[in-house]
């Protein structure tokens, strides 16, 4: 190894030729892009940067101060109603992606290893309720969970409950559960995904050289398929922490969310510097989540040899 | 055959930032002649077609089919038409509606569009499948379905980038005879792609062996296969024995050489043959060497030592140790003769062709 | 080896199905309360009715909410998917510095906090100064249906040979010509699932909705608003299983188009290949 500085200083200074062509593939490609482009940076980006902004600032009734301050995040780090919410959705959005991941995976599996003809039908099938309207699917949980709901009518029809029990509704498991069904689909694909790429000659290489199913399952497969559940974590974990209709229809009082807070700034409070602070926060903080997560799972990956 | 010319390239350059695929290349093509641009992958060869196609633009030099300049035109101007290495066959159309897509534009009429297109069809022996889908087709169906779609614009021109390299052996060799048949009933100029010798061998009135973005050498089959300008171009035509020589007169168009086991040989001088000391390379084929039976004598022979054997079924490579020489020469045989009995290690004499030993540039 | 790989044990197959109820179990009781007698959704059923799809249609709110949730379905799915079909023909045809930068910025919705989205755009469009209305409903579902459309798009026009153009072009047919007989019928099932697909995103979708909307409703926000009133839940149930069953509908659809033209270019890669 050479030390950084001469490394640098080696290296031969190359100037790329400016070819007409390709110059002209590129603008056309990105000519033929910016519409799109433009619009998502309108509506995205600037957003997203204006609420960054916001947070900085301060409301006084209906006119912004924009002096600035980190008043806002004092308020959402240490005021304990925040606190406990962030901390809250962050432990829901953790069990409600660790379920979905496991749940998925036999899924993913078994589509993308036994499916054989019917593995468009089966995907199909998985997809179709993630299309659908995920305020009706939240509803539905409730009417299974409530009071009255099938669950209990399950329970007391069976004879293994005696009368109806409002333990069912309006608590973090039940936000957990109805969470988990909502985002079941999301983790399937990506998990999918990856086990399609995975060459099924190193299959049966593991299993020329002796492994058992088991064996070959946890020493190839499992550590292949790795980047499909990664992805299918950040994709589950990210917006879930975000929800506010799930923790407002089926959560109660130990349900809400800090979503729950965010859509109160926003709303009623009338607070849009605390409400943007909050955003940022929780994006920041289940950011930093994911990533771990992440590193952990890469980790593990590499550790089965 | 007219000698008139039907396409002039020009010094022409192709370039990818700092990366030639081609480098000044000149080269003139005649009216109706099978014209083969042989060389291996990424020597320039599909670049060269595509320009006068007209999908990819000269970065310098000029390119004129039948004395017209081509710089601007684009390629649906162009009177050229190509047959694809994928074939390009639309999946939405059938063949009928695939043959007559280019037709379409030149509003001839319902009953001189059919007339058209049943011809085309019949050229390439696919009559009577003009409303089969274009995903019901065999490969080489799909390679006739695209020879007739451009051949049924009447090109000047016709390109054919590549065109049997995904067909089976079989089907290769059966479609290179129909396809020199073709250019032969339709006179129309053919410009073929390929990087196998055979294919170029076989099917083609002259050849450019390009490699690195140049011509190496534009000759007919048999002088490119006998006489290779260089080794690079003898070794790509097919195997080769390369043997050392001394440089003993050089003059004009000729100059006689000295090897240990030839002897003195006066042979022709190659066109880009570059003189670097004494030395110089003599090329044999394995094919021109001939195996002495018994006490079978020849004005020309060598003697030597069979090191190695291979059984090719209806040939032999017998691998020869001669001493004098740096490396042992191949020579194939027949197998008419028992050359595949032969013991390794036995002793042997070769009969040679003077005329068949050819001096080569490095 | 072939036994080896077909051999599927029999708890995964088992647990494919229970995953599979998993999923519909909890949907399939709108339909079933929605023709319940009673007005609480609860066993054993009291008796079945229609009466309260019936009632749906004698309901000005609700009738004005599917008008909304109509216009603002289609003009998010034609936006989107014009927007979708620039950036999957950009993307998938030439390289150009930062691509897979926009490519990503363009999926992003999909993977940010819906609630985040929406309150920018919310924010960016109160400090504007731009009223609340359908029109910004429009907007904010647009943004969250490009990373659908762009995903459709680019996978039909990936299976797209190059050379089709080229073969066209060769053959005489102009830019235009070409774009119309050759790339538009290849590329119009991609085209017409991605359609399909964002107007059912949008006519399922709420939270954007929810923020981004002035005084009309669109129908997932009419429904939220009813949660509130115990009474209307067999409407709203009735109203989700119709909106349910749309949805099913349209995706079926949608699928199909986009599986037909897979097989095309499938089939066409398989030869080739």
């Amino acid at each position: 190894m050479t030390a950084p500085a001469e490394g640098i200083a080696a290296l031969p200074v190359v100037r790329k030729q400016r070819n007409p062509v390709l110059q002209s593939e590129a603008a056309r490609g990105l000519g033929l892009i910016s519409p799109t482009f433009i619009y998502a940076v309108i509506f995205l980006v600037i957003p997203i940067v204006l609420v960054i902004a916001n947070s900085f600032w301060t409301q006084n009734y209906l006119t912004i101060d924009r002096t600035f301050t980190l008043e806002n995040y004092r308020i959402a780090l240490t005021d304990p109603i925040y606190r406990d919410l962030l901390m809250r959705s962050l432990w829901i959005s953790l069990l409600v992606s660790f379920f979905t991941v496991v749940l998925a995976y036999p899924i993913a599996f078994f589509i993308s290893f036994h499916g054989g003809k019917h593995k468009g039908l089966w995907l199909f099938l998985i997809t179709i309720p993630f299309w659908t309207s995920y305020l009706l699917r939240v509803m539905s949980w409730k009417v299974i969970l409530g009071y009255n709901g099938v669950l209990n009518a399950t329970l007391m029809g069976l004879g293994i409950t005696n009368g109806p029990s409002d333990a069912f509704l309006y608590n973090t498991s039940a936000v957990v559960i109805t969470l988990t069904h909502a985002w079941a689909t999301f983790a399937v694909l990506p998990i999918f995904v990856s086990l399609e790429k995975i060459d099924r000659s190193l299959v049966e290489a593991a299993t020329d050289l002796g492994d058992g199913p088991l064996r070959r399952f946890l020493r190839i497969t499992l550590p292949l398929s790795a980047p499909g559940i990664i992805s299918a974590t950040l994709i589950v974990m990210i917006p879930t922490v975000g929800d506010f209709v799930t923790p407002r229809l089926v959560g109660g009082k130990d349900g809400v969310m800090i979503a729950n807070a965010i859509q109160a700034q926003f709303g009623k409070a009338a607070n849009w510097p605390l409400g943007a602070a909050l955003s940022v926060t929780t994006m920041a903080v289940v950011t930093a989540m994911a990533a771990s997560v992440v590193l952990v799972i890469r980790m593990a990956a590499r550790r089965i040899r | 055959m007219p000698e008139r010319s039907m396409i002039e390239i020009s010094r022409v350059t192709r370039s990818y930032g700092a990366f030639k695929a081609l480098d000044e290349t000149s080269l003139t093509i005649r009216e109706g002649e099978f014209f083969s641009l042989l060389g291996p992958s990424g020597c320039g060869k599909t670049t060269l077609l595509r320009m006068i196609a007209g999908f990819d633009t000269p970065t310098s030099g000029s390119i004129s089919v039948d004395g017209q300049p081509m710089d601007g035109i684009p390629a649906n101007r162009r009177p050229t038409n190509m047959v694809f290495q994928s074939y390009a066959i639309f999946p939405h159309l059938n063949v009928e509606q695939n043959v007559c897509y280019g037709l379409k534009r030149l509003r001839l009429g319902a009953d001189e569009e059919k007339r058209r297109v049943e011809e085309a069809l019949s050229q390439v022996s696919l009559t009577g499948l003009g409303k089969r889908g274009a995903t019901e087709l065999s490969g080489g169906q799909r390679q006739r379905v695209a020879l007739a779609r451009a051949l049924v614009m009447r090109p000047k021109v016709l390109l054919l980038d590549e065109p049997l390299s995904a067909l089976d052996k079989k089907l290769r060799e059966q479609m290179q005879v129909e396809l020199r048949r073709l250019q032969q009933a339709v006179g129309i100029t053919f410009i073929l792609v390929t990087h196998d010798q055979y294919e170029a061998l076989a099917m083609s009135d002259r050849i450019a062996v390009m490699f690195g973005g140049k011509i190496a050498q534009v000759a007919s089959p048999k002088e490119i296969y006998q006489r290779p300008v260089n080794c690079q171009v003898a070794d790509f035509l097919g195997g080769m024995n390369f043997v050392k020589a001394e440089i003993v007169e050089e003059n004009g168009a000729s100059m006689i050489l000295d090897t240990p086991g030839f002897g003195r040989v006066k042979t022709d001088k190659p066109a880009a043959f570059v003189r670097n000391g004494k030395g110089a390379t003599l090329g044999i084929r394995p094919e021109r060497l001939r195996v002495l039976w018994d006490d079978a004598t020849d004005k020309y022979e060598v003697a030597g030592k069979v090191v190695d054997r291979h059984y090719f079924g209806e040939i032999t490579h017998l691998v020869i140790e001669i001493p004098g020489f740096d490396k042992p020469l191949s020579v194939t045989e027949t197998n008419n003769f028992g050359a595949d009995d032969i013991p390794v290690g036995a002793p042997i004499r070769l009969a040679y062709d003077p005329d068949a030993l050819v001096a080569l540039a490095d | 080896m072939k036994t080896l790989r077909n051999f599927a044990p029999s708890w995964l197959k088992t647990y494919a199905f229970l995953y599979v109820i998993f999923l519909y179990l909890p949907v399939i009781f709108l339909p079933i309360f929605s023709v319940n007698t009673s007005a609480t959704p609860k066993f054993p059923l009291s008796g079945f009715t229609f009466k309260w799809y019936g009632d749906l249609t004698r309901t000005p709110a609700l009738t004005d909410a599917a008008w909304n949730s109509l216009l603002v379905g289609v003009s998010a799915s034609l936006l989107s998917t014009i927007f979708g079909i620039c950036a999957a023909r950009a993307i998938t045809r030439y390289r150009f510095p930062g691509r897979r930068t926009i490519n990503g910025l363009l999926m992003a919705p999909l993977v940010l906090p819906e609630i985040i989205v929406a309150v920018s755009m919310l924010l960016v469009m109160l400090q504007l100064g731009l009223s609340l209305s359908l029109i910004t409903v429009v907007f904010g579902h647009v943004l969250i249906c490009i990373p659908y459309s762009l995903s459709v798009l680019t996978s039909g026009f990936e299976g797209f040979d190059r050379s089709l153009e080229e073969a066209s072009s060769d053959l005489g047919e102009s830019a235009f010509g070409t774009f119309r007989r050759v790339t538009l019928p290849m590329v119009s099932p991609a085209i017409i699932s991605s359609l399909l697909v964002s107007f059912t995103i949008s006519l399922d979708e709420f939270i954007m909705a929810f923020f981004l909307t002035g005084t009309e409703a669109t129908l997932p926000v009419y429904i939220w608003g009813q949660l509130r009133f115990a009474a209307k839940l067999p409407g709203v149930l009735a109203l989700g299983t119709l909106l349910l069953a749309g949805s099913i509908v349209l995706l079926t659809i949608a699928e199909i188009v986009r599986r037909r033209a897979s097989n095309r270019t499938q089939n066409m890669g398989g030869i080739i290949a």
